[in-house]
């Protein structure tokens, strides 16, 4: 167990140590797995190549326009889903799960021209307006979660007035926490590890996420381990953060995943 | 059976119909505003692209020059392109060895964790990051940890008398050396295991014990027909995700050596955003389409055979 568990864990390891190592010491066999003088300049050294900071405000910028949206078109389509009854709506719901088994790749080069024709190439908008619309995933999740919540509460606010957008937004939403907590992480971590989206529309170097960052930093210091170890450190390290805060929301977000199997 | 019937002895009834279906008409408005973003959200981004892209399969078009229509002349194309098979054959190798062996993995590391051993969340969180940190960063260290001289997996097989192997840089080990990082990956589908063993009912496999079933048994007969619409979810997820596997190859290999990791996306993201024939690229991107989704209804089809779903008999 204990072997396994050092198995999955040292490539995570081999980036922390040579990421503070010299250039003589990354390839010494057998690995020094603790660097005798850690050399934290390694990292400042990164700054002083390429912008990075400026990579690291693109992807937040765009991971956090992403999530508030996916979290705000989870909410609002997910209470049209389960908290009211009309005609068509199942069939809506229906739509809703099939577009979950389509795979993207088809929708890729059309979307791309669509994109194109509005001139949002070059641009963030393709990376974070999308989830505005809501992801299919996340709505059911959101779904699923408010079936769980009694219809009395809708009912007391209805015969006490409120229009239904008042109570999505006073009654239901304030007790969807859990369910706002998980679509928040892996909203997030679905825009900041992005790939192929800012690959095809990001042009500019200044406006790299941190993924083509990284990308373009591995290109041009390929051959300093240490430093490009460095960089990618920087990349995973807010991931690693985040997943040590929220490790709840991580495993309850599965347990949601695990009910969408049934 | 329409509401302007006023026959005087049931009056009452017509005007509480239309009470109701003013409260109907009310949900049904706010149903659709509600739900407006996703409907608009499918209808410009999967409605309209799919059939912008049957005009893209019908023409030629560069994106400079105006587009021409050239009917089927892209399939017939595809039939003399070799690099068009190559593809298939390396997604479907990828595919069907790599996600039985992650499944397999995944839950394999779930079993372990679901046992009461100490430091579970330590583990949870080594079995679980990797699945969730950008693929640029591990793929940078993967290809250091299959380096054939100094990589440590080398290093490993050494201590056992075995390789040196030139993992990413031999055609016949490249997508091996890749299934093998996807190995690495499987947190995701693990911690879906784990919540599906966690919530086997004890009472279950207690009986089973009373019953004289011995563990062995009580795996095979209680907890995986419990949690086969887990196993199920995950397989469903994992091909279609397989078979449009795109990052770790784009950066670790590029499809090489010799094209032996030239996957489908790779192969349309190279037609489309390198070569801009678009045309023959959104025509591959339905080739793989339609393959996922013959996959998907096969495994639909089979489900019931194997897929136990409390209470339906």
């Amino acid at each position: 167990m204990i072997a396994l568990g050092l198995t999955f864990l040292m490539p995570l390891a081999w980036v922390v140590s040579t990421s503070l190592k010299l250039p003589g010491q990354v390839f010494i066999t057998p690995i020094e797995w603790i660097p005798t003088e850690p050399k934290w300049d390694n990292y400042f050294e990164v700054f002083r190549r390429l912008p990075f900071h400026l990579f690291i405000r693109n992807s937040f910028f765009v991971s956090i326009m992403g999530t508030i949206g996916m979290v705000l078109s989870s909410l609002t389509v997910a209470y049209g889903l389960s908290r009211l009854r009309w005609p068509g709506r199942d069939f809506v719901f229906t739509v809703l799960l099939a577009t979950m088994m389509l795979p993207a790749v088809v929708t890729m080069i059309p979307v791309f021209i669509i994109f194109k024709e509005i001139n949002w190439v070059g641009t963030f908008y393709p990376l974070w307006v999308p989830a505005w619309f809501g992801a299919a995933f996340y709505i059911f999740l959101m779904r699923q979660y408010m079936l769980t919540l009694p219809l009395e509460l809708d009912e007391a606010a209805k015969i006490d007035g409120a229009s239904n957008f008042r109570i999505l937004w006073q009654v239901i939403a304030p007790l969807c926490g859990p369910a706002v907590a998980t679509i928040t992480i892996f909203a997030f971590l679905q825009h900041y590890n992005a790939f192929m989206e800012p690959l095809i529309y990001i042009s500019k170097s200044e406006m790299y996420t941190l993924p083509l960052g990284l990308l373009w930093f591995k290109g041009r210091f390929g051959n300093f381990w240490h430093l490009v170890m460095a960089a990618s450190m920087i990349t995973i390290l807010p991931v690693i953060i985040i997943f040590f805060f929220a490790q709840r929301q991580f495993v309850q977000g599965a347990q949601f995943t695990g009910l969408a199997g049934r | 059976m329409t509401a302007t019937t006023s026959t005087p002895g049931i009056q009452t009834q017509p005007q509480t119909r239309r009470r109701m279906s003013a409260a109907q008409r009310r949900d049904l408005r706010d149903g659709l505003l509600f739900t407006s973003p996703f409907i608009f959200g499918v209808l410009a981004l999967w409605v309209g692209p799919m059939l912008y892209s049957v005009f893209l399969i019908l023409h030629r078009w560069n994106m400079l020059a105006p587009p021409r229509f050239i009917g089927t002349g892209h399939f017939e194309r595809m039939l003399n392109d070799p690099l068009v098979g190559k593809s298939l054959v390396n997604t479907a190798y990828y595919t069907f060895v790599g996600v039985p062996l992650q499944l397999v993995v995944a839950f394999a590391l779930a079993v372990m964790l679901n046992q009461q051993i100490r430091g579970l969340s330590i583990y949870r969180t080594i079995y679980y990051l990797p699945s969730i940190t950008p693929a640029v960063a591990f793929a940078v260290v993967w290809v250091q940890i299959l380096n054939p001289e100094f990589g440590v997996l080398n290093e490993v097989l050494h201590w056992f008398g075995l390789g040196p192997i030139n993992w990413l840089f031999e055609p016949a080990w490249a997508k091996p050396a890749l299934i093998i990082m996807s190995l690495w990956l499987t947190g995701f589908q693990m911690i879906i295991f784990l919540a599906g063993l966690q919530g086997v009912p004890k009472e279950l496999e207690e009986a089973a014990e009373i019953d004289g079933a011995n563990a062995w048994r009580r795996f095979i007969n209680v907890t995986i027909p419990i949690i086969s619409p887990i196993i199920f979810f995950n397989m469903i997820i994992g091909i279609i995700g397989s078979f449009q596997v795109f990052t770790t190859v784009f950066i670790m290999t590029d499809g090489g050596p010799q094209n032996a990791t030239l996957f489908m996306v790779l192969y349309i993201y190279r037609n489309a955003f390198e070569l801009f024939r678009m045309g023959y690229a959104a025509s591959l991107a339905w080739i793989l389409f339609l393959i996922i989704m013959i996959f998907t209804g096969i495994q639909f089809f089979f489900a019931n055979r194997w897929v136990y779903y409390e209470g339906r008999l």
